[in-house]
């Protein structure tokens, strides 16, 4: 048996708004193969087991029914490794700026 | 049928817009295509002064407009003798949540407020979420923010990640939303369900907040120079910056200012492909939104848009997607300024420019924004590189759009990109025909119209479009 969150854990719910068949007709094909999804997170109103059907309150206090897809989801968006591509531009431009007069040639 | 269903919603589609947005739009029509423009603009009753005043309330506006001197210095260092204009940056990123985007927000929410609407909703990825979540919450509304997130593989756009976080930090409800352009259906829809205010980009609202921003770069430099600016460079993609912007200048006095539109070349990459959604390191500014909304500004969110770009760009330039990271940074590096990436499509386009004007003059960068986790080159560099995408030093021109991104390996390989004024209005009056109904005839108020909107003479206007219609029987 799935194990149940507790009422008012902040959740994240997931929907199918459009099947593929049912995409606007100016979608081009790799969009039209696949579906239209939301994801929208708030607190769960009554306990719900993941992946289960759950409703949730919303921030702005609207109650949402969808598949229970996270719990308290993490942001996982960052900055990564330092692109060396960017690392000595800085370093260039001031050995340019120390070095070079006006109108001299690259 | 269901009446929540895709054909149902987008059929009630004016309606919902009427009552949403609490604008009468057909009352400003003066022919089949004509409306009064002035006319809709002056119909918010805000003067400049009252702008300002409800802007200050909640600390929109009043940001530094900051001499790039550094930048200016190596401009010089590859211009022709003598050449090599001052460069200024009105750092937007100052704003409450950090882009100039509030100011449209403040004007919006202020008015959703005073008109009693219990909330507000917009459809944004971008730094306008952000702002319309940051003033609701000053202002006591409850806020819906919906956004084109992720694909189908569920991979998030890093910048819109980051979005996400922020709206949600100002306590708004946020629906994400895989690729497509049937976001508007749920826009809709939600409109319908919340009875909230439609907080679009494009409403006199919107664009009126951004006059503040033109207004005060032409005050903040006079004070200062004694001059006004001989360029100012605007990032362009629906063309509120560049109509808001141009509108503020003209208000100060500064009408002989050129404004110059910048966006980021993302051709060849479709803006509604699953597929693309991730292969394209800028979600704004670029090509995918100021071409379609240059050359028909009405594919808007509201029946008219009063961002009407054509009305007010000079010029119109665009830059690749590795100029800006390498312009982003130089401005840390060089200025102190960690900032953008995306605002900074204007900053890579001014530089360019400023080698070929005077020393004397002066050209203005009119916006930065803030920076962070995911809304950073090294971010979007790290996505691109995942999604196969080829990231190298070299020639910016040798890039391809979804396929590489060249950082330039020395500044003389910035470079601007004319895009030709005569093609976009050509294909203004192009899309202006396509609108038209079959019994639709244009009308005397109708050819002055086309006129104003694309700057041209009447006579051209009329040839153009004798000529187009010719095109197409």
């Amino acid at each position: 048996m799935t194990e149940k969150i507790g009422k008012g854990v902040w959740v994240e719910i997931h929907n199918i708004v459009l099947q593929p068949g049912e995409r606007a007709p100016q979608v081009p094909d790799d969009t039209a193969r696949v579906p239209l999804e939301m994801c929208v997170k708030g607190f769960l109103a009554e306990p719900a087991g993941l992946g289960e059907e759950a409703e949730i309150v919303t921030a702005a206090g609207r109650r949402l029914r969808g598949r229970l897809s996270a719990v308290n989801p993490p942001y996982r968006h960052g900055f990564g490794p330092p692109v060396p591509e960017l690392s000595s531009i800085g370093q260039e431009l001031r050995h340019l700026l120390a070095e070079r007069k006006p109108s001299d040639e690259c | 049928m269901n009446a929540d269903g895709y054909q149902a919603i987008m059929a009630q589609r004016n309606e919902i817009m009427r009552r949403s947005v609490g604008i009468d739009y057909q009352k400003y029509a003066t022919g089949v295509l004509a409306f009064d423009y002035e006319g809709l603009m002056a119909e918010t009753g805000y003067d400049i002064d009252r702008i300002v005043e409800v802007q200050r309330r909640t600390a929109v506006g009043a940001t530094p407009l900051v001499e790039l001197e550094n930048l200016t210095r190596l401009a010089r260092l590859l211009a022709p003798p003598g050449n090599g204009a001052r460069i200024f940056v009105k750092d937007e990123a100052a704003n409450p949540s950090g882009s100039f985007k509030d100011r449209r927000a403040s004007l919006s929410v202020h008015e959703g407020r005073r008109r009693g609407y219990p909330g507000v909703i917009a459809a944004t990825s971008g730094n306008y979420g952000a702002a319309i979540a940051s003033q609701a919450a000053k202002a006591g509304l409850r806020c819906i923010i919906v956004q084109e997130a992720f694909d189908s593989q569920g991979v998030a756009q890093p910048e819109i990640a980051e979005k996400t976080r922020a709206c949600e930090a100002y306590g708004a409800e946020v629906i994400r939303l895989s690729v497509g352009p049937e976001l508007f259906y749920v826009f809709l829809k939600l409109l319908k369900e919340t009875g909230y205010f439609n907080a679009s980009l494009y409403t006199p609202y919107a664009v009126q907040g951004i006059e503040t921003l033109g207004y005060e770069l032409a005050q903040q430099l006079f004070e200062r120079e004694r001059i006004f600016p001989d360029a100012v460079v605007v990032t362009h993609a629906g063309g509120g910056n560049v109509t808001g912007t141009a509108r503020g200048l003209i208000k100060a006095g500064a009408s002989e200012s050129r404004i110059i539109a910048a966006s980021v070349d993302l051709s060849g990459l479709h803006m509604a492909s699953d597929r693309d959604f991730n292969r394209k390191s800028f979600t704004t500014g670029h090509t995918g939104f100021s071409l379609p909304f240059t050359t028909w500004p009405d594919r808007a969110d509201v029946p008219r848009n009063a961002a009407r770009a054509l009305r007010y760009i000079d010029r119109f330039v665009t830059v690749t997607q590795g100029e800006v990271f390498y312009i982003t940074q130089a401005l840390a590096e060089l200025e102190g300024l960690e900032r953008g990436p995306a605002g900074n499509t204007s900053l890579a386009a001014a530089f360019v420019i400023a080698q070929a004007l005077r020393e004397e003059q002066v050209v203005v960068v009119q916006e930065t924004e803030y920076t962070g986790a995911g809304k950073h080159p090294i971010a979007q560099l790290n996505l691109a590189r995942r999604m196969g995408i080829e990231i190298r030093r070299g020639d910016p021109k040798t890039s391809k759009p979804g396929q590489s991104i060249v950082i330039p390996e020395c500044p003389e390989q910035l470079a601007v990109a004319e895009v030709d004024l005569e093609r976009v209005r050509r294909s203004y009056l192009h899309n202006a025909l396509q609108s038209l109904q079959k019994h639709d005839t244009l009308t005397a108020a109708d050819f002055a119209f086309l006129a104003a909107e694309t700057r041209l003479d009447l006579t051209t206007v009329e040839e153009m479009i004798d000529e187009l219609i010719g095109q197409t029987g």
